[in-house]
């Protein structure tokens, strides 16, 4: 069958079998290869992309099911600015070590902020529940989530000030 | 050539700074691999794309032991997208249905005779994508003859057990080998002598590491050159290359294996399986590249378990608690093959390191290991070669020994841990601990916890608790500790091999004219930061920027030959490489210094990044500098090669051993046995620290392996023996949720052997946290026996004083 | 990564449409919604439809609303959606305490209540919820619609009582005054299935017990209840001692099987644990005081 879906604000179309799993669509049929997978059983995250603005397992996913609607992953984090402050929390709190999970926890972590703009730390670690992480104990993912909330609001209200 | 010493480690604060603004050596800096992972650019084994690319799929038992009667393969065959179908059989033509483990035993590739656990490869299909080679794997029939299966390692050496490896000739029981190590006498005589003896049987379960990445492999053979490039998910690519020449009879410099990005470790990618082998054969019979990456079920079901170690333990002890001697029996279960990755002459891996961190003059163990109807496996998931076990054993038994002496455990260990005094310390069984400050770090962990007023909560809970009317639902508070000495960096090669090779590694530094610099390792990350840390390293020595010194790992062709990362052997071994490499270019730039100054080496002093003249600091040299003028025309004196490069093999003298003390908060749920985590301290003492942040990130994802294998993780098997952890529906890691906010401390007690004192951390906190969880669950509950994980129901039954075998099935 | 055998797609414009395609294909279709259990048993070829039908675009059928007496909760609602109603949170606090505790974040921003009901695990929260609010479905087929009281939707586990071209279309729980809820659940692991999870609402009269309601999951309680446990409360007056009783009938008659999260004995003494505690909130509530 023939999908067309906006991925990272870009169209796309293919002819692809309906079983096609979404993340299959992403890394093999796109070439995204930023989302990632590490299990079959919708638990550990790694595959984590944005449906219509919303987190989701993309490896519980078709693409069929994803036909006509919009997908962002990792790749369409980062802007022309340079990256998301999310992804540059990732970095200056060492959020990552592998990086495996990181793409998946990355999108979490950015609708979390859409959301909620300033987390406590227990609602960063119920929001990012669904994202395993074999390498960080989380200590850092949970810091470098914060870390982008904290830049978030100084870059919101340099912009005020201006 | 005049050597000059090795810098000391200074503390982060002095360290001068690059022009980028991170430090010239030692100190926090962000991670150079970073930019590429946020941005969804890691290249993992997965991403590769060949053009032309074909898919593997395996077919598995279904069984844990039966007999392969037939396979028939004409169905998949005859699938319009398959393009090769291999069966044990076409592997035996081939002679290579069988290859040999790292522990000097044989493993199917796939299954010819028999199958002999659940999961174990039956049959390979080649196809144009993955989803047809798993589709065709459906149309592969195999008629089986089911057997009596080996679940329980306990019966595994009863006489009418039925016999795992007939495949090996004269073969009449399922026992693999008896080793020992200790002074048995001596112990026998401490024990006669104790006061009181203790003893306590604990399972050490088996369990996994499951990298957030599952295993796999893209290979391809070029037939017009003869050349392999395997593509695949290896700690080791060096050596996995010396094995494919000997199992497939390729040779080796027609070998290349590289290892991209690897999404975590932990051991289960140090092995050579049979799907990486199969894509070479699916390579070798249709001519395209080959990719096979196992799903999850395939990752826990198959490769590389971790543990499985049933132990009787004895601790003698006097009447004030000051150990007398230890002594333990292990039944080792290694499954259907023995595959474990360990040194040669250490079939229980360094488990010998049993007595821990304390002073007492007698020990003795003797390990009996089996063959039952389970995976292969047994050394992985960041166990420092089953220190994890020997920890354990050590850590339970004193906390045994605490329960019924009713002393307090933090002022028994406080008693028995060696004294700074004592290092070099020759143990019992033969291990020579390099350097350490224990009670400082046992203080440090008490300080930071606030040991005493946890002990006051404590008994103030259970006061309250003890009121006729109390709330029987409050939760109930235990505190655990934990104290470890870790031997990382395997090792010297007079006593550790693997297969032969030595476990020495090899680097190499070369400064390019312009004072930029490569440096290549035989080690392979898998999220350590390696391309940070050794940049630093060669930055400590020689100042150049860390920003410009690239590291080059993960490929054969252009890196030196060395045993890679596991054992958390990376910052001992290969590290004390990079930073003799780097003192090999300050002594040589020294000697060009001279001849560009015209003046003697001994006028010249060294100043961070630069030689320059003594009494005149405006004439010297930089090393970038210096680099220009090695490759440049002017005329060295005799005997000094142009260029500024330096190749090196380091051969550590000794393992480093890294130790630290843990101590663990929990609440418990009387009613439904819920475990809570409420703190976690841990003191961690691995000798100057390269990259605090780095190192602090080791430590925290090991303390989360700890809360893993304490409270949830665990493979178990039914009658059958058939998995039951076999998805992350069954096999659980912890999450976000279940993991506290982790508080570190720290000692500095440098190595006297290594070249920059550093120890390795890698495993550390994976070896030294299970059982501070575990004290601490035990401690809560006031029971003194009862094996991990303690989940909800295992914690109930054990506060019931009924507690369950980890392994088997709850029934 | 394990990959479902194939299957056709399509997709359904509206609830009509659906129901007409599930006809035509006579059985060997399936409904797919958030697909967060049903595509993981086909990638585990555990099922495998011939067709599925995909419902995600009946956005009509996600909505939370009072609706008369009732509370009417449209079958393509996300779990998120039930997590963050204001309208269950007014009138029942064990929703939002059970979908704290289903799955996780992303599976709840995808998965449906709809769904959860009809895939019938014999684990899954939300028909403990709706039992133990003995609320109803509402079915629709090509021949109008019924509505089935949830005690009895389930035949069993993976079976309910919708046909092959039936759909259900809502859940509806009767709105009660002076009712307080609540949901507890042990769990080995967040996101794990429940070891045993039990739900209850209490509806007070003074400090009598005028209505009541039990749900218990993952323990095999037949109609995922247990009526004598609740008669055993209804009418009386409120004590520990009754929720007691109640908790322990609760723990005797449930039918849990032993598998890794915990032998029989566990689970039975752990239902009369949940039981109890959510008895004893749901009072609490009822009487508008914290729990």
């Amino acid at each position: 069958m023939r999908v067309t879906l906006t991925v990272n604000g870009a169209e796309t179309t293919a002819d692809v079998e309906p079983r096609l799993l979404l993340v299959h669509y992403l890394r093999d049929v796109l070439g995204l290869t930023g989302t990632h997978w590490g299990c079959d059983t919708s638990n550990c995250g790694a595959c984590t992309v944005w449906l219509d603005g919303v987190p989701i397992k993309s490896c519980t996913t078709l693409a069929a099911m994803a036909d006509g609607h919009e997908v962002r992953t990792v790749e369409g984090l980062a802007s022309e600015d340079g990256l998301d402050p999310v992804q540059q929390g990732f970095v200056e709190e060492h959020g990552l070590q592998c990086g495996f999970c990181t793409p998946g926890m990355m999108m979490t972590a950015r609708a979390l902020l859409d959301r909620i703009p300033d987390p406590d730390e227990a609602t960063i670690r119920e929001a990012i529940s669904g994202n395993l992480c074999r390498c960080t104990g989380y200590e850092n993912i949970v810091r470098a989530i914060r870390w982008a909330a904290r830049h978030e609001a100084e870059r919101t209200s340099e912009e005020a000030a201006v | 050539m005049t050597t000059t010493d090795m810098p000391a480690a200074p503390s982060s604060d002095t360290v001068p700074r690059s022009p980028a603004g991170n430090p010239l050596g030692f100190g926090h800096m962000l991670r150079k691999e970073d930019a590429r992972f946020v941005r969804g650019q890691g290249h993992y084994v997965d991403d590769v794309r060949l053009p032309g690319m074909l898919h593997g799929a395996i077919l598995r038992s279904s069984y844990a032991h039966a007999r392969v009667v037939s396979i028939d393969t004409s169905a998949a065959e005859a699938h319009p997208k398959v393009k090769a179908v291999i069966t044990g059989k076409i592997l035996e033509t081939l002679n290579l249905a069988w290859m040999p483990t790292l522990s000097g035993d044989v493993t199917a590739v796939l299954a010819t005779d028999k199958v002999r656990f659940h999961g174990q490869e039956v049959a390979f299909v080649v196809a144009e994508d993955e989803y047809s080679a798993r589709d065709a794997l459906e149309l592969i029939e195999v008629e089986y003859e089911p057997l009596p299966a080996v679940v329980d390692a306990t019966h595994a050496l009863d006489p009418d057990a039925p016999i795992i490896r007939d495949d090996l000739e004269g073969r009449t029981d399922n026992k693999i080998y008896d080793w020992e190590a200790g002074d048995e006498a001596a112990c026998d005589e401490a024990f006669a002598k104790a006061d009181v003896v203790v003893a306590e049987d604990l399972v050490y379960p088996r369990v996994h590491p499951a990298p957030m990445e599952t295993c796999g492999a893209v290979a391809h053979m070029d037939k017009v050159t003869g050349k392999l490039t395997i593509w695949t998910t290896t700690q080791a690519p060096h050596a996995h290359r010396t094995v494919y020449a000997l199992v497939a009879g390729l040779p080796e410099h027609k070998i290349q294996v590289i290892s991209p990005d690897i999404g975590g470790g932990f051991g289960n990618k140090v092995g050579i399986y049979p799907g990486y082998v199969l894509a070479i054969v699916g390579s070798i019979v249709t001519g395209a590249p080959v990719k096979w990456m196992e799903d999850r079920s395939e990752n826990l079901m198959s490769t590389s378990f971790a543990r499985d170690y049933h132990m009787h333990g004895e601790i003698a002890a006097t009447k004030d608690g000051k150990i007398l001697a230890l002594r333990v029996r292990v039944l080792a279960d290694h499954g259907a093959f023995n595959g474990v990755a360990q040194p040669t002459k250490f079939p229980a891996g360094f488990f010998h390191i049993f007595t821990g961190s304390y002073d007492y003059p007698a020990a003795h163990c003797k390990v009996t290991a089996v063959y039952t109807n389970k995976a292969l496996g047994g050394v992985a998931y960041a166990c420092s070669f089953r220190i994890t076990e020997a920890v354990y054993l050590v850590e339970r038994m004193v906390n045994c020994l605490a329960f019924e002496l009713k002393q307090d455990p933090a002022e028994l260990r406080m008693k028995n841990l060696l004294r700074p005094e004592q290092f070099p310390y020759m143990s019992p069984t033969g291990w020579e601990y390099d350097s350490g400050d224990y009670p400082r770090a046992l203080r440090e962990a008490m300080r930071i916890a606030g040991y005493e007023e946890l002990r006051r909560e404590q008994a103030s809970r259970r006061a309250a608790a003890a009121q006729p009317g109390a709330d029987p639902t409050a939760p109930l508070m235990g505190i655990g500790l934990s104290f470890f000495t870790e031997g990382v960096g395997a090792g010297p090669r007079k006593h550790m091999d693997i297969l032969g090779l030595g476990m020495a590694d090899g680097c190499e530094l070369r400064i390019h004219p312009t004072g930029k610099a490569q440096l290549r390792l035989s080690v392979q990350t898998q999220g350590q930061g390696h391309e940070t840390t050794f940049a630093q390293i060669v930055s400590h020595v020689i100042g150049l920027p860390p920003e410009d010194i690239e590291v080059i790992h993960g490929d054969t062709d252009n890196t030196p030959f060395g045993l890679g990362t596991y054992g958390s052997r990376s910052t001992p071994v290969s590290g004390a490489a990079a930073a003799v490499a780097a003192q090999r270019i300050k002594d040589k730039a020294r000697v060009i210094a001279a001849a560009a100054l015209e003046c003697s080496v001994d006028d010249l002093e060294w100043e961070h990044g630069r030689w320059f003249v003594r009494g005149d600091p405006t004439q010297g040299k930089t090393i970038a500098e210096l680099a220009m003028i090695a490759h440049g025309s002017l005329e060295l004196p005799e005997g000094v090669e142009g260029h500024l490069d330096a190749s090196v093999v380091y051969n550590p003298p000794n393992l480093t051993y890294p130790f630290g003390a843990y101590i663990c908060v929990v609440d418990v749920d009387p009613q439904t046995g819920q475990v809570k985590v409420r703190r976690f301290i841990a003191v961690d003492d691995c000798g100057p620290r390269i990259n605090p942040m780095i190192v602090e990130g080791q430590i925290h994802g090991g303390l989360a392996d700890g809360i893993g294998m304490a409270l949830m993780e665990v493979i178990a098997f039914d009658r059958d023996g058939n998995n039951l952890g076999g998805s992350f529906m069954d096999y659980l890691l912890p999450t976000s949720m279940e993991c506290p906010s982790w508080e570190l401390g720290q000692t500095v007690t440098p190595s006297p052997h290594h070249p920059i004192g550093v120890k390795g951390v890698g495993e550390s906190a994976t070896v030294g946290s299970p059982p501070a969880v575990v004290n601490a669950v035990l401690d809560a509950l006031q029971v003194r026996s009862a094996d991990m994980p303690f989940t909800p129901a295992m914690t109930w039954r054990a506060l019931e004083g009924r507690p369950m075998r980890p392994d088997l099935a709850i029934e | 990564m394990q990959v479902p055998a194939p299957f056709e797609y399509q997709r359904a414009g509206s609830v009509d449409e659906a129901i007409a395609l599930l006809a035509r294909s006579g059985g060997d279709a399936r409904l797919v919604a958030g697909g967060h259990s049903l595509l993981p048993m086909m990638k585990l070829r555990l099922a495998r439809p011939e067709t599925l039908v995909d419902i995600n675009g009946l956005s009509d059928l996600e909505y939370v609303k009072v609706d008369g007496d009732e509370i009417a909760i449209g079958a393509m609602t996300r779990h998120v959606g039930v997590l963050e109603s204001a309208v269950l949170a007014e009138h029942y606090r064990i929703f939002a305490e059970a979908e704290r505790v289903i799955a996780d974040p992303l599976v709840r921003n995808r998965g449906t209540v709809g769904g959860s009901l009809c895939q019938a695990d014999p684990s899954e929260d939300l028909s403990a919820v709706f039992a133990a609010l003995k609320g109803r479905a509402v079915i629709r087929s090509a021949s109008g619609t019924r509505s089935v009281d949830l005690r009895a939707f389930h035949l069993g586990p993976y079976e309910t009582v919708v046909g092959d071209a039936e759909i259900v279309v809502e859940v509806r729980v009767p709105i009660r005054p002076h009712t307080g809820s609540a949901y507890e659940k042990v769990e080995r692991r967040a996101g794990d299935w429940s070891v045993a999870a039990a739900g209850a609402f209490v509806q007070l009269r003074g400090d009598t017990i005028d209505d009541v309601g039990i749900g218990m999951t993952a323990v095999g309680a037949a109609h995922f209840t247990c009526e004598e446990a609740e008669d055993s409360l209804r009418g009386g007056p409120v004590s520990p001692e009754a929720i007691d009783e109640a908790a322990r009938i609760c723990g005797q008659r449930c039918n849990p099987s032993a598998d890794q999260r915990g032998p029989v004995d566990y689970k039975r003494h752990l239902v009369s644990v949940l039981v109890a505690r959510a008895l004893t909130r749901s009072v609490a509530r009822a009487r508008g005081e914290a729990a």
